[in-house]
């Protein structure tokens, strides 16, 4: 059976890693390329790497850093965060990432989408998307510039467009529950799941097992991203997958 | 030396870096010449099956048929395995290599298709790809079209019915999912192919 994935995000400033996870048997726990091969064989399922570093001439860097976590790292690796061209594409490609994830960029020209999914595979198109609701509606905007430029779009209509550009999967945040430990946001997530035909990852509000067990249920997510929820008492995803898999959701054991 | 085959689509530097890391000496390479003087070959693949019509135009086609006469082992990656075959739905009119009969075909309606994530397997135990691996083991996948169970299946996984994940016969093998994202199941798997 298909199991439900469990994605490791990393956040990145300048070559280190920004509100990590802390791992005992580590030389250095703000290196990604580190913590990420650490995430692997603590069991995720998958890595993202997201470059929240608003510098563009920190590009060399970052590039070096994704060179040095791939090298060591055999489970599917996704960079986002300042991809806005083919060529910056290419580039994250060419030091061994498996996907992209772009947001900003393929909102304000769509045909990037396109672009980036006809020479390396719609695989390695990831379309992130930052939604908040609407005041007093089941509906939810897409927001750019890491959630500060309101784009007008509704949510759910941008990740059927994004599908049918050529993305791959939707990685998709909800700015109400982000950084709450109260949830992922079940109602958006179910309403872009069932909207679309490619793979749904939710993220946002992640604060326990039960939660990922109510978006893979109730929010027909195809994965879910946890960043902080190791703060939160669980250490390993070995044992986030553990408590999951009793709950009958399918996940890859041993790992 | 083995010889990973870039025909322009997608992106074959996780092949890469996997036989590095398994101290494998390989090279990605675009030359026909290059390819026939190969210990082995590794055709990976993603995207659509039509891009595989570059390889015969580009002499790489012959230069792989050529191996493969010869014996040379050949692994074929996701895409890579696909134009094993004799055809695909995905592109009717791009023949295959005809190295299996058949052909790739969509998934039912009753899936979300594309197939993406990890998925397990039923492995054929006297499968030489598979050797050392435990029995069920979790793969990374990611494609839109699949390939029947036959009697050259070496593993065979449901997505909607169940369909080959694997094939094998003589020196010849195919994945459809990826081993070089497959963490250690999909080392060990390439580490048998180098080991042949």
């Amino acid at each position: 059976m298909l199991t439900k994935r469990i994605i490791a995000c990393l956040d990145v400033d300048g070559g280190r890693v920004v509100k990590g996870v802390q791992f005992e048997d580590l030389r250095d726990a703000g290196d990604p390329a580190d913590l990420a091969k650490a995430h692997s064989e603590s069991g995720a399922d998958e890595v993202v790497l997201l470059d929240i570093s608003a510098a563009h001439q920190q590009r060399a860097t970052l590039l070096e850093t994704v060179r040095r976590a791939a090298r060591q790292l055999f489970i599917p690796l996704t960079v986002g965060g300042g991809i806005r061209s083919l060529e910056d594409a290419a580039a994250v490609f060419s030091t061994g990432a498996d996907k992209i994830s772009i947001n900003s960029a393929a909102l304000s020209n769509p045909n990037l989408i396109t672009q980036i999914a006809e020479r390396f595979g719609s695989q390695a198109v990831v379309v992130a998307i930052d939604a908040k609701r609407r005041a007093n509606a089941a509906a939810w905007e897409a927001f750019t510039h890491g959630g500060r430029t309101a784009s007008g779009r509704d949510a759910v209509e941008w990740a059927r467009e994004a599908e049918s550009r050529g993305a791959g999967e939707i990685l998709l945040t909800s700015m109400d529950r982000d950084g709450t430990a109260s949830g992922f946001d079940c109602d958006l997530t179910r309403a872009v799941a069932d909207s679309v035909r490619i793979p749904v990852i939710a993220s946002g509000g992640a604060g326990d097992a039960r939660h990922f067990a109510e978006v893979f249920r109730e929010g027909h997510a195809d994965a879910a991203l946890a960043a902080s929820i190791f703060h939160y008492g669980i250490h390993r995803f070995a044992d986030l997958k553990h408590q999951l898999s009793l709950q009958g959701i399918p996940m890859r054991l041993p790992c | 030396m083995i010889a990973i085959v870039d025909y322009g689509a997608g992106n074959l530097v996780s092949v890469k870096k996997a036989l590095d890391w398994l101290g494998q000496e390989c090279a990605i390479s675009s030359q026909p010449e290059q390819v026939a003087k190969s210990s082995k070959i590794v055709l990976p693949g993603v995207g659509h099956f039509a891009s595989t019509a570059a390889l015969a135009r580009s002499g790489l086609q012959a230069a792989i048929r050529d191996a493969i006469g010869r014996g040379v082992p050949f692994l074929g990656i996701c895409v890579g395995m696909q134009w094993m075959l004799e055809h695909s739905q995905e592109s009717p009119e791009t023949p295959g290599l005809g190295l299996f009969p058949g052909e790739c075909e969509r998934f039912p309606p009753s899936v979300k298709s594309p197939h993406v994530g990890w998925n397990q397997l039923e492995l054929n135990p006297s499968s030489r790809l598979f050797r050392g691996i435990p029995a069920l083991p979790f793969v990374y996948f990611t494609h839109s079209y699949r390939i029947p169970v036959s009697e050259a299946t070496a593993a065979c996984c449901d997505y909607g019915g169940r369909f080959s994940a694997a094939l094998e016969r003589d020196h010849l093998f195919g994945v459809q999912f990826h081993p070089e994202k497959s963490a250690d199941v999909g080392l060990q798997l390439l580490s048998n192919f180098c080991a042949l």
